[in-house]
């Protein structure tokens, strides 16, 4: 009797303590002193870099001149100003990035998007979409520079995304989300967009669509109230449970919590948040851009489902898979353990040198800044 | 054994106690129906008579359907699956009516007109309850403070599901039947009105309700402690010296220079319990109708801090920003 009860007595608190996480913590404090901005990690999970691979082969000053691509390839619309050299460089790259042809992906190597007898020919639909790729890694190292700005006292030369960046060495981003399936007007089967155990939203009952809404279409995050008192502001809590969604996803793509951008005292307030949160407002946007402008903007090009030697594409609603802030950050705050990778590859800096964009916290922005740049240029590429 | 505490006393066997007369225009009471040992160890080893009554029976009635609904409806949004409910029960609900549905009376059953015939039988299972406390304590020759105790809890649950939404104009503001849903709600709630954590209602439903458990630890212990002495038997002794109660009174004397008497004690416990759901109910409904943002009330009103600000800028406020 004394035994069973001596073992009650260990189990239960045991069991009870099953959901913590054992292990040393690595704090990091953020902000001012009793607010609880703070990092908490857990030491033994903490992320490394991700590898970075080296360059097919160094690209040396002599080898980005002579011939421009264009004058030298037929139908080279995106690379056309780099050198021959330069352009056989990043498509080295580009396969060891995406279609790599050491038989990890099926059909990899240059005619994994080429017609070997003919290179210029668009005819297989993966040289499409890499061209279109291309112009969106361009468009968001050259516009999107607000979103790598603010980089941890850092200079922001050469921040910047690569196709290694999200692609990893698979033609597909592990991380990516599509339109889920409507639920039932009915009752049965329908758990109206939220209540259902999820990791995009780490688990809670939160309504899981948010991606749809913030990722694609045009929703603002602004729901608390900007006055003390009611004023016209309208917000549902419907509506603040969806945002909250959204915030538990950054946090998991990010693998941060929520004073890594926010001071939780007053979520919504800017005066009192972390330039980070900049980041983040920036990169909503800019996914959207990619989301909205190249991937979606593809159409029928991303084959349907089931159709030629590729594999899916598209979700089970039909709409490509496209990107959220996973696909590019993997679980750290910064892609790549922050690896300025995009050094290597200039042809991939879109319109010359990034924009520099003084922190809005040292100094006011001007029209000038690179944010006026991207209303116009969001425009899909042709 | 030095000493034997008359709190755990040996179980005693006897006549089973059917209790005092009562009154006409009263049912029967359904039993005594016997001793267990078991309950002997958490309370009287009697149990029964038991007295239902018709206000218990159509409380009963109400809360069951209310219940199935709240079921029947979470089941309904996982296909009728038994492992899939069960596996997915806590993250399972019935969600209020969405925005668009406004104060409507009924919106359609599934969308939301379910949340509203529920939360009408909980409702009224929950008011016939507390009519019940209420004759039940009147017939014992009682006071009713059990009953205006109970009433302060249900003041909470009607703000949170009806006083507020219908202040507001909106069901969706209504908190979901679930048990995960009903957190996220709460933590959405807070977000959307700026961090309740600084509405002082909220502040001084949480000293209470704090206060209600360490008023709780405190007297708890006491009696325990003065167990030896028969404490549980207060009001006998409480002229007497050397009782167990002038001991706990002199403990509270001694270690904190004032002691609680044995009848104050416990209208100490009655308020502070009473006043947790009074000022909660409180805070909830000025949330939303008189205050939307109860951070920057509280700068306003110098009851919160202002930290220095980061020098961070709302970016859509920037010239040519995307929006």
């Amino acid at each position: 009797m004394m035994r069973k009860t001596l073992t009650l007595l260990a189990a239960v608190p045991a069991l009870l303590l099953g959901g913590c996480e054992i292990g040393t913590k690595v704090v990091e404090q953020q902000g001012p002193n009793g607010v609880a901005i703070a990092q908490v990690k857990h030491k033994a999970t903490m992320k490394i870099a991700a590898e970075v691979p080296a360059p097919p082969y160094e690209l040396t000053a002599d080898m980005r001149t002579g011939d421009r691509a264009k004058d030298v390839y037929q139908n080279v619309q995106v690379l056309g100003d780099v050198s021959v050299d330069e352009f056989n460089y990043m498509m080295a790259s580009i396969t060891e990035w995406i279609a790599p042809a050491d038989g990890s992906v099926e059909n990899g190597g240059c005619n994994y998007c080429h017609n070997p007898e003919n290179m210029a020919s668009d005819e297989v639909y993966t040289k499409v979409v890499a061209r279109k790729m291309l112009q969106m890694t361009r468009t968001i190292n050259a516009n999107w520079t607000p979103h790598f700005n603010n980089n941890y006292g850092e200079s922001s030369e050469n921040a910047g995304v690569t196709c290694w960046t999200c692609h990893r060495g698979k033609p597909v981003p592990v991380n990516n989300w599509s339109a889920r399936p409507a639920d039932p007007r009915i009752l049965a089967g329908n758990k109206r967009g939220q209540n259902t155990p999820l990791m995009q939203t780490a688990y809670s009952s939160l309504p899981y669509d948010f991606f749809s809404a913030y990722l694609a279409g045009s929703g603002n995050v602004r729901v608390s109230a900007k006055s003390a008192y009611p004023s016209d502001h309208v917000a549902s809590i419907p509506a603040t449970e969806l945002t909250y969604g959204l915030m538990m996803h950054q946090s998991q793509a990010l693998g941060v919590n929520c004073t890594f951008c926010h001071n939780s005292q007053n979520f919504a307030k800017w005066d009192d948040s972390r330039q980070q949160r900049v980041n983040a407002w920036y990169g909503t946007r800019m996914v959207r851009d990619i989301n909205n402008n190249y991937i979606s903007a593809l159409g029928d090009v991303w084959p349907a489902n089931g159709k030629g030697v590729y594999g899916n594409r598209r979700g089970p609603e039909g709409d490509p898979l496209k990107v959220n802030c996973a696909t590019c950050h993997n679980g750290i705050n910064r892609p790549l353990g922050g690896a300025k990778m995009l050094k290597d590859y200039p042809a991939l800096h879109g319109g010359g040198a990034p924009v520099t964009v003084a922190a809005p916290a040292a100094t006011p922005a001007t029209p000038e800044t690179p944010v006026a740049a991207i209303a116009d240029e969001s425009k899909p590429a042709v | 054994m030095a000493y034997q505490n008359i709190f755990t006393q040996v179980q005693l066997r006897g006549e089973l106690e059917p209790g005092v007369p009562i009154g006409p225009n009263n049912d029967p009471r359904i039993g005594p129906f016997g001793f267990t040992y078991l309950m002997g160890k958490f309370g009287g080893a009697q149990l029964g008579p038991i007295y239902l009554g018709r206000l218990g029976v159509a409380s009963l009635i109400c809360g069951a359907i209310s219940l199935v609904i709240m079921g029947m409806n979470m089941a309904a949004s996982v296909n009728y699956d038994p492992i899939q409910f069960v596996r997915q029960f806590f993250w399972l609900s019935l969600e209020p009516p969405a925005v668009k549905y406004g104060f409507s009376v009924l919106p359609p059953l599934n969308e939301g007109g379910w949340w509203v015939i529920a939360g009408f039988f909980l409702t009224a299972s929950i008011l016939l309850w507390w009519a019940r406390t209420y004759r039940r304590a009147r017939e014992l020759g009682m006071g009713t403070h059990v009953a205006w105790a109970f009433a302060s809890a249900i003041w909470l649950y009607l703000v949170l599901g009806f006083i507020r939404p219908m202040a507001m104009g909106s069901w969706s503001e209504a908190v979901p039947f679930g048990i995960f849903p009903h957190l996220d709600w709460t933590a959405a709630f807070s977000i959307r009105y700026g961090n309740l954590f600084y509405n002082p209602f909220h502040a001084l439903s949480i000293a209470f309700l704090y206060g209600s458990t360490l008023l709780f630890a405190m007297h708890g212990a006491t009696i325990l402690a003065v167990g030896r002495y028969g404490g549980e038997r207060e009001i006998e002794q409480i002229t007497d010296r050397g009782t167990a109660s002038e001991r706990a009174a002199l403990f509270w004397r001694w270690t904190m220079g004032f002691n609680a008497t044995m009848e104050s004690i416990h209208r100490w416990a009655w308020w502070f319990a009473v006043l947790t759901t009074l000022t909660g109910g409180i805070g909830i409904l000025l949330t939303g109708t008189v205050v939307d943002n109860w951070y920057l009330w509280a700068v306003e009103h110098h009851f919160a801090e202002q930290y220095p600000a980061t020098g961070t800028v709302d970016p859509s406020t920037l010239p040519g920003a995307p929006q």
